[in-house]
């Protein structure tokens, strides 16, 4: 953990304008927490450093949601859990894949969910688009990581701003409640709301998409 | 995939983006939208989009309580071997086809049968909620007339083709419904190869096409 002691190790001036309360053992203050998301910086730990407890926690987030959306689905709860272990397994076992400049970790559980839904109910294997090649010799780059996060903070106040009535049938689009023929049809789904939310983060996106194409 | 695919013009629509990511797409129509995202920056970045629209829903979306145990039974697992074979490494297409279309091929060539006027195709998948299919025209030839019962998506794999409503070249998808009667023309620059899916038979116009539907499949 970050403290002062490691960030300045000669006596720091005071900070202007603190209270002098918090100035009070102020070699125990922590840094503020980077801004990436809990879920992300638990994702990272797992795929970097396989670190059990950050899965747990990632666990107790995404579990009860993923079962949530399941049973919403129709799914028994025998299931839904099923699925949710499958996910859950998933996500220890391919955490190598997890890129936070290209997917959210809840963009990335939200797409295995799918594909491992779509796969158990019916016979055909999903189609999935083929994967880019990797970048060689890609730094990790923190800034696009953080604006796609913030891009996602905007796009969930986004939802939260919808009417009731609105909310309602984004999330029976996303939840696969409704066919693309009734998306269609729903003039009233606000589907561009969403959509301007995430545009800047696109931008950016499909800018580095190009320099991944394969030769 | 080696076509330059940067002058695509004709794309996923979003309604159809978000019925892929919520998995309610019939199969045939999944796998042209998972060919098409394999070519299309433009769409891929699209499908990120909207999946983290999906994330943003699964977020917001009530929890259900777990059973007892699961949470220690997972946790339990993770030192576990894997039950299934190591991963597979991820499927690499082929020319021109891109990855999701060779898997449905069977990761061989197509199997190409006659139509007529030298027009081939293969049968990827067939069922009751639609078919896809790979559809090879000679250089400058039309496929014959005809119209839809419901809905059909043409994604140019190799070359182009152009109809009534405009010009279609490699990686451009087309979306025709009941009200469109069209005749797509091949380019002359090479056969012209697409995946073809429907969610209902064609009809064609004349009888012998008619007959040769019945027959063939298509």
């Amino acid at each position: 953990m970050l403290t002062f002691d490691t960030y300045s190790p000669a006596p720091a001036p005071p900070p202007i304008g603190l209270p002098p309360a918090l100035l009070k053992g102020r070699h125990d203050i922590t840094l503020p927490p980077p801004s990436l998301s809990e879920q992300t910086r638990w994702m990272l730990a797992v795929r970097d450093h396989r670190d059990k407890a950050a899965f747990a926690q990632l666990f107790d987030y995404y579990a009860p949601r993923l079962k949530g959306v399941l049973m919403r689905g129709g799914a028994n709860p025998a299931r839904a859990e099923d699925v949710v272990q499958d996910v859950m397994l998933t996500l220890w076992r391919k955490a190598h894949m997890f890129d936070p400049e290209r997917a959210q970790v809840s963009a990335w559980v939200y797409r295995i969910a799918r594909n491992r839904n779509v796969d158990l109910a019916r016979k055909a294997a999903r189609a999935v688009p083929q994967e880019l090649a990797p970048e060689p010799d890609a730094e990790p780059d923190a800034a696009q990581s953080l604006a796609l996060e913030q891009e996602a903070a905007q796009l969930r106040a986004a939802l939260s701003r919808l009417k009731p009535d609105q909310k309602a049938l984004i999330e029976q689009a996303y939840l696969g409640e409704l066919t693309h023929s009734e998306i269609t049809a729903q003039t009233g789904l606000p589907l561009g709301t969403v959509k301007s939310r995430i545009r800047l983060g696109l931008e950016r996106l499909r800018h580095e998409l190009k320099g991944l194409r394969q030769p | 995939m080696t076509n330059d695919m940067s002058k695509i013009a004709h794309h996923v629509p979003e309604n159809m983006l978000v019925a892929y990511a919520a998995g309610t797409l019939p199969y045939a129509f999944e796998l042209v939208v998972a060919a098409h995202v394999s070519v299309c920056d433009e769409c891929r970045a699209q499908l990120g989009a909207v999946e983290c629209a999906g994330g943003a829903v699964l977020d917001e979306t009530g929890a259900a309580n777990l059973s007892d145990g699961l949470r220690n039974r997972i946790l339990d697992d993770l030192d576990a071997p894997e039950n299934a074979p190591a991963a597979m490494p991820a499927p690499t297409g082929e020319d021109p086809y891109p990855a999701p279309v060779f898997q449905a091929m069977g990761e061989r060539a197509p199997r190409w049968r006659s139509v007529g006027l030298g027009v081939k195709q293969a049968i990827l998948h067939a069922d009751t909620t639609g078919s896809v299919r790979l559809l090879k025209i000679p250089q400058g030839q039309a496929m014959p007339d005809h119209s839809h019962g419901g809905l059909e998506l043409t994604l140019v794999l190799q070359g182009s083709f152009h109809d009534e409503t405009g010009q279609f070249n490699t990686g451009d998808l087309e979306i025709a419904d009941d009200t469109l009667e069209h005749t797509p023309v091949a380019g002359n620059e090479c056969p012209c190869i697409c995946l073809a899916a429907t969610d209902a038979p064609l009809v064609f116009k004349g009888l012998m096409p008619r007959l040769a539907q019945r027959f063939f499949r298509i």
